[in-house]
């Protein structure tokens, strides 16, 4: 069987040559992708197996790599948007989010406070779907497959609210420089208070149905352990970090959009294992519930956009009638906007992780270079060694836990 | 031999097989629904009035479809797979008491195509069996998930048995008898076998869990890991072959839960029907009773697969060895001074 599937000269090939029992018995090759159930996209892990244990692992990335970094050099700022939501495509207002608060960085933008706060919100409902998504699939790789349906009614909820943001769901492009694009309709707030009313109560359920449950509990606990050095080693964020036992939280650290004028906690886990990391999501869609809460009390009246009539679009009734807002309309939708030579990071806390945004800019019209920090990129790393020694049900728990999207991974 | 006879016992047996097969072509229909009725869905609701076409258009499907053969050095083998699944699942039906009897013409039917003296060890045999047809299939596939599937089909079934038998052992030590017949006469009026061995039925619901292969125990399909498990391979009607003998399975294990621990056939105020309603509605409210025992377990079944999450291998071995096996060992002993003491 090995044959077919690698070449003699694989390391594999060759330890198993050498590892030979007299019985005629040997190591296996478990080809875990491209395309298999559990990998929720498609990157391939080629393990070395002893039966049910996993002895190593190879994993591949790029099946779906389509050169974002690549396309964003030759695109103006604004239509980059569209390509961060394809990124991490269960929290995509997140992404867009973050690409906006860069270019507003390298701008120099003061965005209002009512935007920050509707940005705020809009960031929480993201993550809300994407811990949702991440520990209910998580459920169906263990077997439960109740738990997802239950709570995934949830997701159309949140993207329902999207719809009355933006017209979009999945792949949102939400917002512009400086702000939203439109003011929010009444009919988004009274869903949005809607969700706020009935999805704590399924979302409690939904912890109730896994958390004290025997079999859930022996699945995931001591299953895919890092330790809180390793953790940092790997570059590990978001969840994944915090369920090791260190709270860093880019919105604590260094907060974006008005982050710190509201309050909550971080949770944190202690072994880092599979379990810890489901409780931690679960915890912090709490934490997000109450951001969001917290964002609709307080939220101030005003203007939706920052003043930037050289980056915001005007209203198209104007553009008609005014001959400066054609002039601006004209130069916006070309791309030929005034940029800075700069170079500028900027972080927010994605919904599985740090997601970062590094951008050099030589004042042309496109990115000089653009780099998007994808953190299951960086998880990816530290698969390998959290499934060795591992069965293989393991692996396929570690992988869905970790919250890898491969729109992300291969960006 | 006379021929009444033959023809009383093909339509028993007929009967029997019809019944089986349409329990299990509406279980799948069931599930669905049940599933649904669980995650807050409608469940299908074309074909029919409810879905309840269902079934026969999954069967018109899965006929339809393109019959796949991997590259498999052993074609024989892969078509034998499916073929002793689903046959082992109908011969058990053989053995059940259905009812008990009813007057016809004169005649005295017994509701079972056959009363055997050994039935439990039938059941056994028979279920014992049906573990080939999983590891041939998984086996044939020529497909390391499937083999995988198989693997792990193989070493859970060996194991359950070994704990489902020794549960048997303690309620046969009770009953004296292997006929199911009997076992079920012996519990008429509310003598259920469940109030007397408690401990036995939970074991033997569990490995009844195990030798079906649902869920917690449907190691050897599972989706999320093995992508179908043993019948990844399998398409067309050889895949629902599988899949049909896995709910005609859950439905003989339903009726040996339902006859072994709660009655049967039978139920309270059983013996004041015959005595003045008459034997024969007497009898057939016997049926309804034990299909309405039934159909409760086969929801149990759902409600269980639909709830809880699976065991890893390795989990599931210690459960079977290190805590079921020496739990009925222990039931076994307690029965026995039980039955020194009151008997």
């Amino acid at each position: 069987m090995s044959d077919l599937l690698l070449s003699p000269e694989h390391r594999y090939a060759k330890i198993i040559e050498q590892t030979r029992n007299e019985d005629g018995s040997e190591l296996s090759i478990l080809n875990l992708g491209p395309t298999h159930p559990a990998t929720h996209g498609i990157f391939q892990n080629i393990l070395l197996m002893d039966g049910e244990r996993i002895l190593d692992a190879e994993p591949t990335v790029g099946y779906i790599h389509r050169a974002f970094e690549k396309i964003a050099e030759n695109r103006p700022f604004y239509q980059i948007n569209v390509l961060t939501d394809r990124m991490n495509y269960c929290s995509s207002p997140i992404n867009n989010m973050a690409w906006w608060m860069t270019v507003e960085k390298l701008l120099n933008i003061e965005v209002p406070k009512r935007a920050q706060y509707l940005r705020v919100i809009v960031m929480e409902l993201a993550r809300i779907t994407d811990h949702l998504i991440c520990n209910s699939i998580l459920g169906v790789d263990t077997g439960a497959y109740t738990g997802f349906l239950y709570v995934f009614q949830f997701r159309e909820k949140v993207y329902e609210i999207y719809e009355e943001i933006c017209g979009a769901r999945l792949t949102t492009n939400m917002g512009r420089i400086g702000g939203f694009e439109r003011e929010w309709s009444d009919e988004a707030f009274k869903k949005l208070n809607t969700f706020l009313e009935e999805f704590p109560v399924a979302w409690k359920e939904f912890e109730n149905l896994f958390e004290r449950n025997r079999i859930f509990i022996d699945r995931t606990v001591n299953v895919g352990p890092i330790s809180a050095e390793k953790a940092m080693q790997y570059g590990l964020t978001g969840p994944n970090l915090r369920a090791a036992g260190i709270d860093y939280d880019v919105r604590k650290a260094a907060p974006y959009s008005s982050y710190d004028d509201f309050e909550f906690d971080i949770p944190v886990g202690k072994s880092g294992d599979t379990y810890d990391r489901f409780c931690v999501r679960n915890a912090e869609v709490w934490e997000s519930l109450s951001i969001i809460k917290q964002a609709l009390a307080k939220l101030p009246e005003g203007p939706i956009h920052a003043d930037v009539p050289d980056y915001y679009l005007p209203p198209k009734e104007d553009v008609y009638t005014n001959m400066e807002s054609l002039i601006y309309h004209f130069k916006i939708v070309m791309g030929e906007v005034p940029v800075p030579v700069d170079e500028i990071y900027h972080a927010v806390e994605g919904g599985n992780g740090e997601l970062g945004f590094y951008l050099i800019s030589d004042g042309s019209r496109t990115p000089y270079r653009l780099k998007f920090r994808r953190p299951c990129y960086i998880y990816y790393q530290a698969y390998t060694e959290m499934i060795k020694g591992g069965m293989l049900s393991d692996a396929i728990v570690i992988l869905s836990s970790l919250n890898v999207i491969a729109g992300e991974l291969d960006a | 031999m006379d021929s009444a006879f033959i023809i009383e016992k093909s339509v028993v047996i007929v009967t029997v097989f019809a019944i089986t097969m349409i329990m299990a072509m509406y279980s799948t229909w069931a599930e669905r629904k049940v599933a649904a009725f669980l995650q807050d869905r409608v469940g299908p609701n074309r074909a029919g009035w409810g879905g309840l076409l269902q079934p026969l258009a999954d069967g018109m499907k899965l006929f339809a479809k393109e019959e796949f053969e991997p590259n498999t050095p052993n074609k024989f083998l892969f078509f034998v797979g499916p073929a002793i699944a689903m046959s082992t699942a109908l011969m058990t039906s053989a053995v059940i008491p259905w009812g008990d009897q009813l007057e016809i013409f004169g005649r005295t039917v017994e509701l079972q195509a056959t009363d055997v003296d050994v039935a439990l060890l039938y059941i056994f045999g028979v279920v014992s069996v049906g573990v080939y047809g999983i590891m041939i299939g998984g086996w044939a596939s020529n497909n390391k998930f499937s083999l995988m599937g198989a693997v792990r089909a193989a070493s859970q079934m060996v194991s359950y048995e070994v704990a489902m038998g020794l549960s048997m052992i303690a309620l046969l030590m009770m009953t004296g008898t292997l006929s199911l017949k009997e076992i079920s006469e012996q519990q008429a009026g509310m003598n259920w076998n469940v109030f007397y061995q408690p401990v036995g039925f939970l074991i033997f619901l569990i490995c009844a869990f195990a030798e079906t292969n649902r869920t917690p125990f449907d190691l050897a399909e599972c989706e999320s890991e093995l992508i179908g498990g043993y019948h990844t391979e399998y398409s067309s009607m050889k895949m629902g072959f599988y899949l049909f003998a896995e709910y005609a399975n859950m439905f003989i294990s339903s009726a040996i839960l339902a006859i072994l621990y709660f009655g049967g056939y039978n139920y309270p105020g059983m013996q004041w029907m015959i005595d003045n309603v008459g034997v024969n509605t007497a009898n057939l409210l016997g049926i309804g009773v034990l299909f309405i025992k039934i159909c409760f377990f086969i929801f149990f079944y759902m409600w269980v697969r639909w709830t809880i999450p699976r065991f890893r291998y390795d989990q599931l071995m210690n459960l079977g060895w290190k805590i079921l096996i020496p739990l009925s060992i222990v039931n076994i002993v307690i029965t026995g001074i039980c039955i020194l003491a009151f008997k």
